[in-house]
């Protein structure tokens, strides 16, 4: 009888591991971008690195200055990098000569702000929900009133986008919020408001992708009129069009950003290192919803163990009294 | 008379409280104290080398990771005891379920003292904030739970020690269903140990990726647990010069031994399913830990292979340390060295974050040693002027 009960317990604690562990197809729907999803569209071609979006950045987010010895910036704002007190930033990839931009012996800009991802795993893996997406907006916000300092955000994030501020005695998580609290003034995002060339521009996602749909069907050196500020600001400058690579950063990595960039220089050498089109977070999630769909499984687990428990219980009972009653007594006096 | 041959009863072992020993002990512990006044002054930062390229420094991956794994002797004698009803193992299940239970604690107070916002803390058992999509949400819920099922399953011993009979036998009837949830807690949260990583996504080295990992965490942590109680039980009887219970310990490496290898077919099946062994190949830092941690499977299995060799203290406890120290390194390896967040981050951990580490587990050692003096907590030695040996 006792191998029975082994057997069976064996038997249903097997079974229920293997059932919730094995990687599931479908598990969880692919999370789509909401209609009224809103972004960016970085095209490093039109950058000049004036950093003009840095300084706006920092002025409509409350964000002060950071100074670097590399640079020996002990007046001006200079970060190399995000971080708690910088939101978002142009780098630059250097490859050879300052008079060819945009080719691989030459020169190019990129840009790191957060890509309000569609499946953001910020938002995924928060325990606390204070990275939350707005079902309308798509924007990825986060609420340093709910947030518990974990920084599971900080090292989920495929893009290095959330930073932490470990000097602080309250530290805080920061991350680009498209500039969510301007739009209540009827506003947008201020990095792309001040950009000179419309290297940055903000719209409605769709609109964003028809933008740079007509930008890659032009041969490149075809003059054309390039928005600023906005999709459908009527301010316009013309340029020639680059030769782009044949990849849209955003498009499709980690399940597709709200965020897009264009670049002439293939993206991992401006620190864009490939990503899969998978969302992490839809297998963390399928993995999980797995092993926890309704607490059915860990609820059944439950009753065996309680039930082989009971059995045990008895039979120490039977041999004499579990853990030994009497005698802890008879020894209180050593 | 309780005590039999199967399982003697559990004494207190009294004796002086302060020692060298303890002392030392209590110094580790102040200096810990003292670290982490200072990061509540004046942030994490001025005690800690993590950054945004490593934000999880040892407090989380040592103390939690490592920690909670490294205190599963509760759960792995739970387990065997009163899940697959193994009387003869009863006298392992008190110490094993002590030092569990310092452990976790321990792992939990680290914990809160990692979180940067630890004010907020109460924000993942609130409703209105509670995010179930999140593993760390599981591991908190079902971490916070464990511990206090672990004091409840104490409690007999507390009541014991006060003679309070009739309580003890009330609460006794209900002691069952602590247990099976003694057992179904840590089944979950140290899977979700290791499902922390999935997220991680492209991060982790494939070596390491894997859906597979909440179950591979979960045999780790079953071995890790055993070989604890091993170790455990042999430095106890060393320290407090006592008999090892030999032949109880040579059947636990008997079940060690089976967990190494649905441990080995369980990673390599994963491995070579997923066509992802090619990176063990490539010389360099990751391919090494990754067979080091290996060698450390391989070791305890060879030392625990035979009966004759399990009967042998030396082997046992040699198999115990290696396959203790094989959970560790695969944790490291799982966090650290397969974890890529771009180029450019370091972490090394500051001599304060490894005081602070220390002196947790100088506290837990310190309460360990404590409580197994005032409370009826090991099986008194055999034979003992107290009891007649029974049946």
């Amino acid at each position: 009888m006792g191998m029975d009960r082994r057997n069976f317990l064996k038997a249903a604690s097997g079974g229920t591991l293997a059932a919730s562990c094995v990687p599931s197809v479908q598990a969880r729907e692919t999370r789509t971008m909401p209609e009224g999803a809103v972004g960016l569209l970085y095209d490093g071609t039109l950058c000049i690195g004036c950093r003009a979006c840095m300084a706006a950045c920092k002025a409509e987010n409350d964000l002060p200055p950071e100074f670097n010895e590399i640079e020996g910036s002990a007046y001006w704002d200079a970060p190399l990098d995000l971080s708690g007190r910088t939101i978002n930033i142009i780098k630059a990839y250097v490859g050879g000569d300052s008079d060819r931009k945009d080719t691989l012996d030459g020169y190019a800009f990129t840009k790191l702000s957060c890509f309000h991802c569609v499946d953001a795993s910020c938002v995924s893996c928060c325990p606390v929900a204070a990275m939350t997406k707005d079902p309308v907006t798509g924007i990825v916000s986060h609420s340093k009133e709910a947030c518990i300092g974990c920084r599971y955000c900080v090292a989920a994030c495929p893009f290095g986008v959330p930073r932490f501020t470990y000097d602080e005695t309250f530290p805080h998580i920061a991350k680009c919020q498209l500039c969510r609290h301007r739009m209540a003034q009827g506003k947008f995002a201020a990095c792309a408001e001040v950009c000179p060339t419309g290297a940055t521009i903000y719209g409605p996602v769709k609109e964003l992708k028809k933008e740079i749909a007509r930008r890659r069907a032009l041969a490149p050196g075809t003059e054309t009129e390039f928005p600023r500020g906005h999709i459908g600001s009527g301010d316009t400058h013309i340029a020639p069009i680059a030769n782009y690579v044949d990849h849209v950063w955003g498009e499709k990595e980690i399940g597709g950003t709200q965020v897009l960039h264009l670049s002439a220089v293939p993206f991992d050498r401006l620190d864009k290192k490939p990503l899969p089109d998978v969302a992490p977070a839809n297998v963390s999630e399928s993995l999980q919803g797995r092993i926890y769909h309704g607490m059915i499984a860990p609820l059944a687990f439950l009753g065996a163990l309680v039930f082989a428990a009971k059995r045990s219980a008895k039979a120490l009972g039977e041999q004499g009294e579990a853990g030994g009653t009497d005698a802890g007594d008879d020894r209180k006096g050593e | 008379m309780a005590g039999s041959d199967a399982h003697p009863a559990p004494a207190p072992m009294g004796g002086r409280l302060i020692t060298p020993w303890t002392v030392f002990l209590g110094l580790l512990a102040l200096i810990a104290v003292f670290f982490i006044g200072k990061r509540l002054i004046f942030g994490i930062g001025a005690v800690s080398n993590i950054n945004d390229g490593y934000p999880w420094g040892i407090w989380m991956v040592f103390d939690l990771v490592i920690g909670a794994a490294l205190s599963c002797g509760g759960l792995a004698m739970a387990l065997m005891v009163y899940i697959f009803n193994k009387g003869q193992y009863h006298s392992l299940v008190r110490p094993a379920l002590l030092a569990s239970a310092f452990g976790y604690t321990l792992a939990a107070t680290s914990l809160f003292f990692d979180l940067g916002r630890y004010w907020n803390f109460w924000h993942v058992f609130w409703p209105r904030y509670a995010q179930a999509n999140s593993v760390i949400f599981e591991l908190a819920v079902c971490m916070t739970a464990y511990i206090l099922v672990m004091w409840i399953e104490f409690t007999p011993t507390v009541m014991d020690k006060l003679g309070m009979q009739g309580l003890r036998r009330k609460f006794e009837k209900w002691l069952y269903v602590f247990i099976g949830l003694g057992v179904l807690l840590p089944v979950m949260h140290q899977s979700s140990l290791g499902s922390m990583l999935v997220i991680f996504g492209p991060q982790i080295n494939p070596l390491w990726q894997t859906p597979l990992l909440p179950l591979l965490f979960l045999i780790s942590c079953l071995a890790m647990g055993y070989s604890m109680v091993i170790f455990e039980a042999s430095v106890t009887s060393v320290g407090f010069r006592r008999p090892l219970e030999r032949k109880i310990l040579g059947s636990i490496g008997l079940v060690l031994k089976w967990f190494l290898i649905a441990w080995l077919i369980a990673r390599f099946a994963d491995l070579v399913w997923r066509g992802a062994l090619d990176p063990a190949f490539v010389p360099g830092a990751r391919s090494l830990m990754f067979w080091i941690e290996n060698i450390l499977v391989a070791i305890p299995l060879f030392l625990l292979w035979t009966p004759a060799w399990r009967g042998s203290p030396q082997k046992l406890f040699l198999a115990a340390v290696a396959m203790a120290l094989q959970g560790i390194i695969y944790r490291i390896n799982c966090y650290y060295t397969a974890y890529d967040t771009g180029d450019g981050w370091n972490y090394f951990p500051s001599l304060p974050e490894v005081m602070v580490s220390l002196g947790f587990i100088a506290m837990e050692i310190l309460a360990f040693v404590i409580v197994v003096r005032l409370l009826p907590v090991l099986p008194a030695p055999e034979p003992s002027p107290n009891s007649a040996p029974a049946s």
